[in-house]
């Protein structure tokens, strides 16, 4: 299967739209659910949507790990693969090289998306180090249950200015990864209408920024004490 | 009345395939704004060749921007910074007497250096010949309005078919890829009902053939449509992207 993947430049960029999307996806439920962090209630709401996601799911909630993992390892393999394919396709580079603007999409963002990716994979390693397998502690809930205080380590961790600021940092960049990844996953997907290019960039442009900014939101309100 | 530029050129000189190239500086002293930018390089030309040296070889053909042969990097852009033409289309009067422009050859391994300016695209015939033909009835020629095809695909298949095989797409993309090419012409026919019978051998075969000749992967960046002398959408690739899924999974 993987030798017919890498055979068809079609169903590479096929691939990498896919596993884009689902990530997309997966970033957005997750800073939707780091939200929770907000409510008025130091924290309980927060343990308890934590709690629930790695105890009330079951097997599915391994199955859902297993799946992104799979999923991250292929869109990064195939992008790392892009990446060397095309040094391999022009290996003497122009002089003077520049972008003719007009249709062009090409931008910051679709020029570093192996700079963005390739950090944004070594800090996913780090981030979960930092939190899935950090310090735990443990807290009752109003109904009795006992969970993982999630909050006080979320607390602990944005208190270091490394942190709550480093953290933000990343964000914007994975703002920058989607800014040109959404609407390149649904243009490799052959979705893209004609008609509607400008505009399907534009959302595909507001929505990274939109994931991007929720998440900042947290470390950033943690650290001013904001929340 | 036109006045006499004086433009200098940073020119990408190469004797032969395996020889290294270097940029070479020249000044045409009376260059005017009438001209084309391939009537400069003639100019050019003549005055290597009164100096006794070897004039620059590029391609080029009609000099209407139609046949898709010539076709240069001027100053970073393909075709040169003027939008939907070919650098034979491409006139002095953009340009201040004064400028230095930079002109260097498409640039990709599939596309080998022959000498100077001229590149061998012999790979989008291969791509061609791989699938880029329809089958027809034996004896006379049928009748052209026999059959009926909605006026918007025959738009569509009209503005696919303008491709005139340049290769600007393959020289301005950041991965050298020449998917707008290959889309292109599936898109064309896969618009016509004449393109039917060999509709899914032929994006099968097109797109392996594209990967053998060592052109890169597509990024999205549609740098491809903003040179194209054309102006052919990256919607084209798109299609051939459905084109490839349809006949992948039946």
């Amino acid at each position: 299967m993987l030798s017919r993947l890498y055979g068809s430049p079609v169903l590479k960029k096929v691939t990498t739209g896919l596993t884009g999307i689902f990530l997309t996806l997966f970033v957005l439920v997750h800073m939707t659910g780091n939200l929770a962090y907000f409510a008025d209630d130091t924290g309980e709401a927060y343990n308890a949507y934590s709690h629930f996601l790695t105890h009330e799911l079951g097997a599915l909630f391994y199955l859902i790990e297993i799946g992104l993992l799979a999923i991250f390892l292929l869109h990064a393999t195939i992008g790392i693969q892009i990446w060397l394919g095309k040094r391999a396709a022009r290996p003497e580079a122009y002089a003077v090289y520049r972008t003719a603007g007009g249709a062009s999409r090409q931008s910051l963002s679709s020029r570093s998306m192996i700079v963005t990716g390739v950090l944004l994979a070594v800090w996913t390693v780090f981030h979960l180090v930092t939190f899935k397998y950090g310090t735990y502690y443990e807290t009752t809930l109003a109904d009795g249950t006992v969970v993982r205080d999630i909050a006080r380590l979320v607390d602990e961790v944005f208190g270091n200015p490394m942190y709550a600021f480093g953290y933000p940092a990343m964000m914007l960049l994975l703002a920058v990864h989607l800014r040109h990844g959404v609407w390149s996953a649904l243009q490799s997907l052959g979705l893209v209408r004609p008609t509607a290019s400008a505009s399907t960039y534009l959302v595909g442009g507001l929505l990274g920024l939109a994931i991007g900014v929720g998440f900042l939101l947290l470390p950033i309100a943690i650290y001013f004490q904001w929340a | 009345m036109s006045h006499s530029m004086r433009i200098h050129l940073k020119v990408w000189r190469q004797a032969g395939p395996n020889a290294p190239g270097r940029f070479e500086s020249y000044t045409v002293e009376n260059a005017n704004e009438h001209m084309s930018f391939l009537e400069l390089l003639d100019v050019l030309n003549e005055q290597l060749i009164k100096e006794g040296k070897e004039p620059v070889e590029f391609d080029h053909d009609c000099r209407e921007g139609i046949c898709g042969s010539c076709g240069v990097v001027v100053d970073g852009v393909a075709h040169g910074p003027q939008p939907r033409t070919a650098v034979c289309q491409l006139h002095m009067r953009h340009y201040k007497s004064g400028d230095t422009i930079t002109v260097e050859p498409w640039r990709a391994k599939a596309f080998p250096a022959i000498r100077d300016l001229v590149v061998d695209r012999s790979a989008f015939d291969r791509i061609m010949a791989a699938g880029g033909y329809v089958s027809v009835s034996t004896g006379n020629a049928p009748d052209a309005n026999a059959i009926p095809i909605s006026k918007v695909d025959a738009d569509l298949a009209m503005d696919y078919a303008s491709c005139i095989g340049c290769g600007a797409c393959v020289a301005a993309c950041p991965n050298a890829s020449a998917s707008l090419f290959t889309a292109a012409k599936i898109s064309h026919l896969a618009k016509l009902p004449q393109g039917s019978p060999e509709r899914k051998m032929r994006v099968r075969n097109m797109v392996e053939q594209m990967r053998k000749e060592g052109f890169g992967d597509c990024s999205n960046h549609a740098e491809c449509e903003a040179v194209c002398p054309k102006g052919i959408s990256i919607s084209a690739i798109a299609l051939m992207r459905r084109e490839y899924l349809k006949a992948a999974t039946s």
